[in-house]
């Protein structure tokens, strides 16, 4: 019953909440091109035309076509898979290794706390972008690569997350309660607490696919970008920079298009932290 | 709060250790050698040659050996030489003291973040006050979206737009560099201006994509101070609203600030290789960059180090900044 | 890699000229026909740019581009190569070979000066050459100079070397490599002298300045030995981004810089670029090809690669990937040269032809997938190549869409340069890759192709091996008789397109821009840039005043 009142408050906070709506219905769409692209796209997106290499926008091609001559609407909808694609690999990876480090520091405490936090501390130290830089210039950058390097370092501030969630729970009483009948900690960890933190870790799991979408761009404009033909819109926007003067095409459309996932994510992230937040209720 | 300030101290020799480590087992675990940059393809160069280029830089040695190699000189401050065909030693490459102040890599990126971490505190700051005060307005709804566009655009992009309509269309701005060809027959107050003109551009994108996090956090900080209990006292005592969220609110909430920017050194360093990059900015970013492109292992690691430094500088800064502002954790 | 050693590879060939027009004529129009005609006058400063910075000005130590960029403007060789390619003096002002091709007799000019006003003498040259042994120098030149003899001084203006074996390539080997200042590097490591980034020299600009990061400014040497060079200051700006050097080329930023084929035919298309530039074309050099592992069991048999290379159409790669400022290959050498074999087997593009000759190896699409198998395998196969180029990235994209077409699925996997070398090449990790080499103007390519190469960390790195290349190519290098070495190569160019151990894909054409402001620039075979010690700014049109 308690939850189902909590759902009830946060939906009716969530939609008063018009941007926040607003950021939803962004991503939805996004969901549903990136689902449906192969019944969208209206050519392959690969298919390299040597008769109509940078054409503008037309009838035939609503976002013209690229240096190869492929069709830039088709590339945009395949796009939108591989960039949902690297933000939810990627932040998955890193909230699993994020709540599993913050699990273990705050569940246990003491040494292995120290442990786990001087370690993430040692990476927050670390500029990231150097790290993803280095390994995918030595390793190549493939699609995996490039998901599984931006998930390995950008686990820590949910760790940090997580491991407060964890201070502030483990005392509660229903812990407690659990702790006194016997339950093992891999449940008490599991079942009572994990559960019980897992709103801030989703806030900031919707925020880091915004964050990665943008990583995936700027790996591209340094030519650490995805690998051929595979279109995303990082390495649209980067063949679109080049051609900057000659084709408006190749980079207002992707570069929009970033901008707005990249934004869609972040207002329904600070919505949903928003509607979550009891602290700001007394204010209703 | 010294032996507070010495404990810190102390502590930061095992992350600056743990951070030299793990940078330096990724760099040299990572396929692919120094010496095939040096060489290049070239059908001229024999196995041999690059045989003794391997001896010469210890890199036949074991990984382990290496690393101690480089731990001993690095404690003697010796930041060793470039693997590039220049050799010359990595701090002249950081911070070249044959150069003005001006052309030092290290001190062009260290000022073009604090200019731009000044501009952005003068923006988000009140940006973040007065959406918090006006939360859930228009104002507030369109003061949050616009910093997140800010923050949704990439940033290359922007750049290369805002070069093209100011500094082609428009001829006002330089488009790339840190100063102009004619710099050295300008006077002094038209070499300032040459100099402010050129950071005008990069500051701006930089500031831009920066603005979401600080403003966000000081609207979120204020919320959560105007909910306190000696606001609402202040409030119930009659005083002006003005006077409850400048003199009794602010204070409190810019704290969680400090802390912010202390964090944000790593991040700034990986934002300026794009910067960098695109605007000609000779700074740590692209050296950082070039350096990862052509396997110069001393450079990579001496920026490492350095840039590890001074996060770790900027977080206890920031700590004891807290600890000077808020009397209630003074220890 | 593609420009290394550049001031001596300098080549040939038809410059076409085409602000705006497409007529191929051999000579230079200025784009206004009421040229006026000017006088050469000094002064002015030409700005360059680079993406990326030298490293090193001493030529010997250089491996990058940028670095012989400059190394180039500081430092001369005892020969270099004439517009039209033949060999003519530079340092030196006559030579003598001796019959039996083993001895060349050097005679260099006298009273020519290093930029500190000391003299150079043959002793400098004998100095460079024991520098460049030297196991001790990290160089990446010294094979050619492994040939030698014995090299000796036999008076002030007389150097002499003996060679082994008769060598070829020797004479043209005596470029800018080999000619350092003894009096300031003897006994000295040259790895670790000031010379590397403040170098004396005797070419025609001296640098003044270097600011790390951001540009190099170079001044002319007024007591070259040639006259002093009319043009005051050279100045090389590093930019990074192709975009914003291309920005900064509009912006008046830049005088002159190299042009992608997509700026050269569509962004300076214009009024203003017409009006303000002038553009130029020439092949460049070198070749793009795609090598395959001939140890992988399906590359073994030249049925199979004589089908890819029907199923790849090379104009198609020229016109999209080059805009067509380009020309086919159809073997190691440009075309145009004296080595070059015009009549070989070229495979137009014929993707019938290309299934019948996979079918015949027994591949065929039997589940109906649209790959083609054989016993239970697809035909599948990793395009490597090099990060950090567009134009092999593009080829190697449509190289895959053909090759999907006729039922053979490839992927492209774009490495970091040394990640490719040093795991993929020279471990032999590879299935196919795309690459160019860059071609000196001497036709020996021994290192290439002849089956002693193929050690690990070698170039003969595809596994080439056939007996009668080798004997050819070991005739080749030891006669100086043009019609011998002639017949030689034409001949390992019919082998080479028969047996197809590479497809031979494009000659690139360089694209430099230049202002128009520039007069006195002659476009040859070799590029333009040849002749900068000439080129001027008549007075009316300077720019940039010297300064006081």
């Amino acid at each position: 019953m308690k939850t189902s009142l909590l759902k009830d408050i946060f939906w009716k906070r969530f939609k008063k909440n018009k941007i926040a709506v607003i950021g939803a219905i962004i991503v939805f769409l996004l969901f549903i091109i990136a689902l449906f692209a192969p019944l969208l796209s209206p050519y392959n997106q690969n298919d390299i035309d040597r008769n109509h290499i940078l054409e503008p926008p037309s009838f035939k091609h609503p976002f013209g076509t690229d240096d190869l001559g492929r069709d830039v609407f088709s590339r945009m909808i395949y796009g939108a898979r591989t960039s949902l694609l690297v933000g939810f690999v990627a932040v998955g990876i890193a909230t699993i290794i994020g709540i599993f480090f913050g699990s273990i520091a705050g569940y246990y405490g003491g040494w292995t706390d120290r442990i786990i936090m001087r370690f993430i501390d040692i990476m927050l130290t670390i500029p990231t972008f150097f790290l993803i830089l280095a390994v995918i210039a030595f390793i190549g950058p493939s699609i995996w690569n490039i998901m599984i390097v931006i998930g390995l370092t950008s686990w820590m501030g949910v760790a940090r997350l997580v491991r407060a969630e964890f201070l502030s729970l483990k005392e509660r009483e229903f812990v407690l309660a659990a702790k006194a009948m016997g339950a093992s900690d891999r449940r008490i960890i599991f079942k009572h607490i994990l559960i019980n933190s897992l709103a801030p870790v989703f806030v900031s799991a919707v925020l880091g696919i915004a964050g990665a979408v943008l990583l995936e761009s700027g790996l591209s404009f340094l030519g650490l970008g995805v690998q051929p033909p595979t279109p995303t819109w990082g390495n649209i926007l980067t063949l679109g920079k080049d051609n900057i003067e000659i084709a408006w095409w190749l980079s207002v459309f992707p570069g929009f298009a970033i901008l707005l996932t990249v934004l869609g994510y972040n207002l329904l992230g600070e919505g949903i932290r928003d509607a979550l937040d009891p602290r700001l209720w007394e204010a209703e | 709060m010294i032996n507070y300030i010495l404990k810190r101290i102390f502590e930061m020799i095992p992350t600056l250790f743990g951070i030299t480590l793990i940078s330096f087992m990724i760099l040299h675990l990572a396929p692919g050698k120094p010496t095939d940059v040096l060489a290049d393809f070239n059908p001229k160069i024999t196995p041999e040659a690059r045989e003794r280029l391997e001896k010469m830089y210890n890199l036949d040695k074991p990984i382990t050996v290496q690393y101690v190699l480089w731990l001993k000189k690095i404690v003697k401050l010796d930041f060793g030489e470039s693997f590039s065909s220049d050799r010359r030693p990595v701090i002249d490459k950081i911070w070249d003291s044959k150069q003005p102040l001006f052309e030092r890599r290290l001190f062009i990126t260290f000022m073009l973040n604090v200019i731009t971490m000044f501009v952005i505190l003068i923006i988000a700051i009140p940006l973040g006050i007065t959406s918090a005060t006006h939360q859930n307005t228009l104002y507030d709804r369109i003061t949050t979206t616009s910093v997140f566009i800010g923050f949704a655009t990439p940033s290359f992009w922007l750049a290369l737009l805002l070069m093209m309509f100011f500094g082609v269309y428009l001829g006002w701005l330089p488009i790339s560099g840190l100063k102009s060809m004619n710099y050295d027959s300008l006077s002094l107050t038209g070499k300032i201006i040459d100099r402010i003109n050129h950071l005008i551009l990069p500051v701006f994108v930089y500031a831009f994509g920066g603005l979401a996090g600080d403003s966000r956090y000081m609207r979120s900080s204020m919320l959560e101070v105007i909910r306190q209990d000696y606001i609402k006292v202040a409030r119930a005592k009659g005083l002006p609203e003005r006077v409850v969220i400048y003199r009794h609110a602010l204070r409190n909430a810019l704290l969680p600030l400090i802390t912010l920017i202390g964090l944000s050194v790593p991040g700034l360093i990986g934002g300026s290789v794009i910067m960098e990059s695109i605007f000609g900015i000779p700074g740590m970013g692209q050296l950082l960059f070039m350096s990862v492109m052509t396997r110069d292992y001393p450079v990579i690691m001496g920026i490492v180090i350095i840039v590890g430094f001074l996060t770790l500088l900027g977080n206890l800064l920031a700590d004891i900044g807290y600890m000077l502002a808020d009397p209630r954790i003074r220890h | 890699m593609m420009f290394a050693r550049k001031y001596l590879l300098y080549i040939f060939i038809i410059l076409i000229l085409l602000p705006g027009c497409k007529e191929k004529t051999g000579s230079y129009v200025q784009s206004n026909s009421k040229e006026q005609v000017y006088e050469p006058a000094y002064g002015d400063t030409l700005i360059t740019g680079s993406i990326g910075e030298p490293s090193v000005l001493i030529p010997m130590l250089a491996g990058d581009s940028a670095s012989h960029d400059i190394a180039g403007l500081i430092f001369n060789g005892l020969v270099k190569y004439d517009t039209d390619l033949s060999i003519i003096g530079d340092l030196a002002e006559s030579w003598e070979i001796s019959k039996d091709g083993l001895v060349i007799t050097f005679h260099l000019r006298k009273g020519v000066k290093w930029s500190d006003g000391v003299e150079f003498t043959a002793n400098d040259v004998l100095f460079g050459f024991n520098t460049i042994i030297d196991d001790k120098t990290p160089t990446a030149y010294k094979e050619d100079f492994l040939q030698v003899n014995k090299a000796e001084v036999l008076d002030k203006y007389t150097f002499r070397v003996t060679y082994k074996k008769p060598f070829a390539p020797a004479l043209s080997s005596w470029g800018n490599l080999v000619v350092l200042p003894e009096h300031l590097l003897k006994g000295k490591d040259i790895t670790k002298t000031t010379m590397i980034r403040e170098p004396i020299g005797l070419g025609p600009y001296k640098l003044k300045k270097w600011i790390p990061g951001q540009e190099l400014i170079l001044e002319s040497y007024r007591d070259y030995f040639e006259g002093r060079p009319y043009i005051d200051r050279y100045i090389y700006r590093i930019i990074p981004d192709p975009a914003t050097m291309f920005l900064e080329l509009q912006a008046g930023g830049l005088d002159m810089m190299g042009l992608t084929p997509l700026q050269y035919t569509k962004q300076t298309d214009t009024e203003i670029f017409r009006e303000n530039f002038q553009k130029f074309r020439y092949p460049v050099f070198s070749y793009t090809h795609m090598a395959f592992n001939l140890k992988h069991p399906w590359f073994k048999d030249k049925h199979i690669r004589q089908a890819i290379a029907y199923a790849i159409d090379k104009k198609e790669i020229i016109d999209v990937v080059l805009f067509g400022l380009g020309s086919p290959a159809t073997g190691p050498y440009v075309p145009n040269t004296w080595p070059y074999n015009p009549n070989v087997k070229k495979y137009e593009y014929n993707p019938e032809k290309a299934k019948q000759l996979l079918a015949e190896a027994g591949w065929k699409d039997t589940n109906g997938d649209g790959i083609l198998d054989k016993d239970g395998k697809k035909f599948e196969f990793t395009i490597l190549t090099n990060m950090g180029n567009n134009l092999r990235k593009n080829t190697a994209t449509i190289i895959q869409w053909r090759l999907a077409k006729i039922g053979i699925k490839v992927n492209i996997r774009v490495l970091e340069w040394s990640t490719f070398v040093n795991e993929f090449i020279d471990k032999r990790r590879f299935e196919a890759v795309i690459l160019g080499w860059s071609i000196s103007p001497d036709p020996d390519q021994y290192d290439i192709w002849h089956s002693s190469k193929t050690r690990e960390k070698e170039f003969n790195f595809i596994g080439y091996n056939n007996p009668e290349v080798d004997e050819l190519l070991e005739k080749g290098r030891r006669t100086f008789n043009i019609e011998e070495r002639k017949k030689a190569y034409f001949r390992i160019q019919e082998i080479l397109a028969e047996e197809v151990p590479y497809i031979f894909l494009y000659v690139p054409d360089a694209t430099p821009i230049v202002h128009s402001r520039f007069k006195g620039i002659k476009p040859s075979p070799i590029g333009i840039s040849y002749n900068l010690p000439k080129w001027y700014v008549p007075k009316p049109l300077q720019k940039h005043a010297m300064e006081p």
